[in-house]
């Protein structure tokens, strides 16, 4: 289901181009405005769609097996996604799901915490264990003596 | 230079080069960060990181977290779960490796912010399986990138690596890697004195079953363009199980999951005809490939191979019975959700056909083949494992680190790794990325890059845009050009030779040493037209250097496929001249090692060891 843009509301801004995965949203040299430049590399995973901030991208599912005349449209917040889905009938689906729990921007660095001793860097563990696995100890196995098989 | 690019390479010092920030590279700079305070760490991206990887578009479960602290189940008992689904073979040293940190990792990202499904009677997550939590999943890949611009010294984005690059003393040596960035034309070049290779498996090997612009709706990203074995194969790097394909069931044509569908909601899957067909097709399986029949649960690949029996014997189509399942407005929501997060396209699909899945079935389809690490198979490099737990002949040096020094692997890039998914790749990266660490402790000195070679690396990336320049002016306009191939001609011209000679859907998955010399005898001919590829611009090179990628991940896995003789796993693939399971020969690794100076490829076995 590639990804098409509405000339009326495109305002050439780059964000779907600094964002897409498959370098397929490109501005269009003559018009200013960003369009597909290759439909058979969409993924249809709407990270352009989610990142305009005009509206402007909306997908029209594959040609060789999606019908015409449906609409699957995202909008993000900080907190949430709503989607609003028309089916070929015509009837709306609306669903609304949260997408983080903590503020964005709240994630604490691990230089931030205290520098792990030097003899540490030989242990097994990794950083913040054993606390994060929220069991006693890092488990571990005997060495198979010689190789089982 | 005339068309802007810049003619002077743009030099990367650093200690640590992370090349591809998916989930496995995420992992390596957090924890290469906590570790090494004062190091230079740098990631190498070909797109954005918020939205790159295999978790660009989010995912709707974790499918890989134990729940040790609530006594659900131990690293052992995944491993046996793993051993089982590949059919006896894996790395189980690694295998228990992921699983044993796995929950810090899975912790860490819910304390971040990560909605996980959590029951308010117990407080434990929500199990949609045994091994699988599920998430609201849409901003997953964002809320990890949040942490890799935080960690990482430098992030560089749309940089396309193409190569690795070897120590002018020792050629075993990485020496850091070079690439082009598509957005300024730059070539880029990276010394490091360790680098983490966790990049991408590889979608568009084998020619999808969708046509047209439908092409790009494949299971893996249609970026997935196999760096994650081509950048190593090309060092040197000695691989493994690059043979052990993988085939998806899911829904027809939008390719949505089905994991929720079988394990959470409990929807069954029938015939045409309404009939349960797992049942009927025991002995037959039996007979072909003995013990794995009865193992509990029934291994990946052989539902693929009894619900593929099913289709070609025309009782087909498969259906999922969703109508049967969805009786309350929360598995609606839930239901529509999972493909929302992870597969928006299943739900264009629905909507553009018209399917109201609480009224009526879907049907379900298995998926052309893909060449990848993290879900369940395991191609990739053959890396040291953990000092504490792995057999001999299994560790011998760093943590990841692969049979090139300074070179480690986490991800896809890691091969027996298996059933690692989000969170297990998340911590194969911090494990690299900690023994990385570790390395660099040890080896303070910095690798040289051979003299000369940067040049004629420079010239050869920037080679497929002069030959347009110079080759265009031919014909009068369009892209049929008797001195040109363009990428995506060659790309076509791969998914074919891998469709009909390396066991694709257009030959049913079988292939047999006759078809397989011939594969690998269009794939020279590839190689050698690719000396011939063109690109008009930027993007298009990094197309062109993307199908390298794919072919030297496709050569690896027909000189796998060829060396194997048996049929380890039916329902990724047959040999049809060893239709059969063979544990008395083959009950152990194929690996291989490619000479970069002769040119030669070398297969032999390993030998597998259980861990217990």
């Amino acid at each position: 289901m590639p990804t098409y843009v509405l000339t009326s509301k495109c305002k050439g801004c780059m964000e779907c181009v600094r964002i897409c995965p498959s370098d397929i949203m490109h501005i269009d040299p003559g018009q200013g405005r960003a369009y597909n430049i290759e439909p058979s590399m969409c993924w249809e995973c709407f990270a352009c769609v989610k990142a305009c901030p005009e509206a402007a991208i909306e997908v029209r599912g594959y040609a060789d097996f999606a019908p015409l005349h449906h609409r699957v449209v995202p909008t993000r917040t900080p907190e949430r996604i709503e989607w609003k889905i028309t089916m070929r009938d015509g009837s709306l689906k609306e669903f609304a799901y949260p997408i983080r729990t903590t503020p964005w921007g709240s994630i604490r660095p691990p230089q931030e915490s205290p520098a792990p001793e030097g003899s540490a860097l030989g242990s097994e563990l990794l950083s913040f264990e054993p606390d994060y696995l929220a069991v006693e100890a890092l488990p571990t196995l005997p060495r198979p003596a010689s190789g089982g098989t | 230079m005339e068309d802007g690019r810049p003619s002077q390479p743009k030099v990367v010092d650093c200690d640590i080069l992370i090349v591809g920030g998916g989930f496995a590279g995420c992992g390596a700079a957090f924890e290469a960060r906590y570790w090494g305070r004062d190091l230079k760490i740098v990631v190498a991206e070909k797109a954005a990181i918020e939205r790159s990887g295999a978790v660009a578009q989010g995912l709707s479960a974790i499918n890989c977290y134990m729940g040790m602290r609530w006594d659900e189940n131990k690293p052992e008992d995944f491993v046996r779960y793993v051993r089982n689904d590949l059919m006896g073979l894996s790395r189980e040293d690694l295998v228990y490796d992921v699983a044993r940190h796995v929950d810090s990792t899975v912790h860490m990202f819910e304390e971040w912010g990560l909605p996980i499904f959590t029951d308010p009677q117990t407080g434990r997550y929500v199990r949609e399986g045994r091994w699988q939590i599920m998430i609201h999943g849409e901003s997953y890949k964002p809320l990890i990138a949040e942490a890799t611009r935080k960690a990482a010294s430098e992030v560089h984005e749309r940089v396309m690596v193409t190569h690795l690059l070897p120590d002018a003393r020792d050629p075993h040596r990485v020496a850091g890697a070079v690439g082009i960035n598509v957005r300024t034309g730059a070539f880029t070049v990276f010394r490091a004195k360790a680098v983490i290779v966790s990049a991408a498996g590889a979608s568009h090997i084998y020619r999808p079953r969708s046509a047209g612009e439908g092409s790009g709706r494949t299971w893996y990203p249609p970026w997935a363009t196999g760096s994650a074995y081509a950048l190593l194969i090309q060092m040197g790097a000695e691989m493994t199980q690059m043979e052990n394909r993988l085939v998806v069931t899911r829904f027809k044509d939008g390719y949505g999951p089905v994991g929720a569908w079988f394990l959470l909601l409990k929807a069954v899957a029938t015939n045409a005809a309404g009939e349960n067909f797992e049942v009927n097709r025991l002995p037959e399986l039996r007979e072909r490939v003995g013990k794995y029949a009865d193992a509990k649960p029934m291994p990946t690949c052989l539902r693929n191979h009894i619900m593929l029996q099913e289709i070609q014997e025309g009782h087909g189509p498969i259906l999922l019975h969703t109508e049967r399942v969805l009786d309350t407005p929360e598995k609606v929501s839930i239901g529509w959700e999972d493909f929302l997060n992870m597969t928006i396209g299943q739900a264009v699909t629905w909507a553009s056909q018209g399917i109201e899945p609480t009224k009526t079935p879907s049907e379900l389809i298995l998926s052309e083949p893909y060449v990848m690490g993290s879900h369940a198979v395991c191609a990739g490099a053959w890396t040291s494992g953990p000092a504490d737990v792995a057999p001999d002949g299994y560790q011998w040096t760093y943590n990841r680190m692969t049979t090139i020094q300074g070179l480690f692997g986490a991800g896809d890039t890691v091969g027996g790794s298996a059933h690692k998914f989000s969170s297990g790749s998340y911590t194969e990266g911090r494990l690299a990325g900690k023994a990385a660490v570790a390395y660099l402790r040890d080896h303070p000195d910095a690798p040289t890059v051979p003299e000369g070679l940067l040049d004629s690396l420079q010239q050869n990336l920037f080679a497929p845009m002069e030959r347009y320049e110079s080759r265009r002016g031919l014909v009068t306009a369009g892209t049929v050009n008797p001195e040109i191939l363009y990428p995506d001609q060659g790309l076509h011209r791969l998914e074919k030779i891998m469709d009909e000679y390396g066991g694709g859907v257009g030959s049913n998955y079988t292939t047999n040493a006759h078809l397989l010399e011939r594969g690998l005898a269009h794939l020279a001919l590839l190689r050698k037209d690719l000396e011939d590829v063109a690109a008009r611009d930027l993007h298009q090179l990094q197309r062109a250097w993307e199908l390298q990628h794919r072919l030297w991940t496709a050569e690896a896995v027909l000189r796998h496929t060829l060396f194997r003789q048996e049929t380890r796993w039916p329902g990724y693939y047959y040999r049809s001249d060893f239709p059969k399971v063979d544990d008395e020969k083959w009950h152990c690794f194929v690996n291989s090692v490619y000479d970069p100076g002769t040119g030669q490829w070398k297969l032999f076995t390993r030998p597998y060891h259980a861990l217990f």
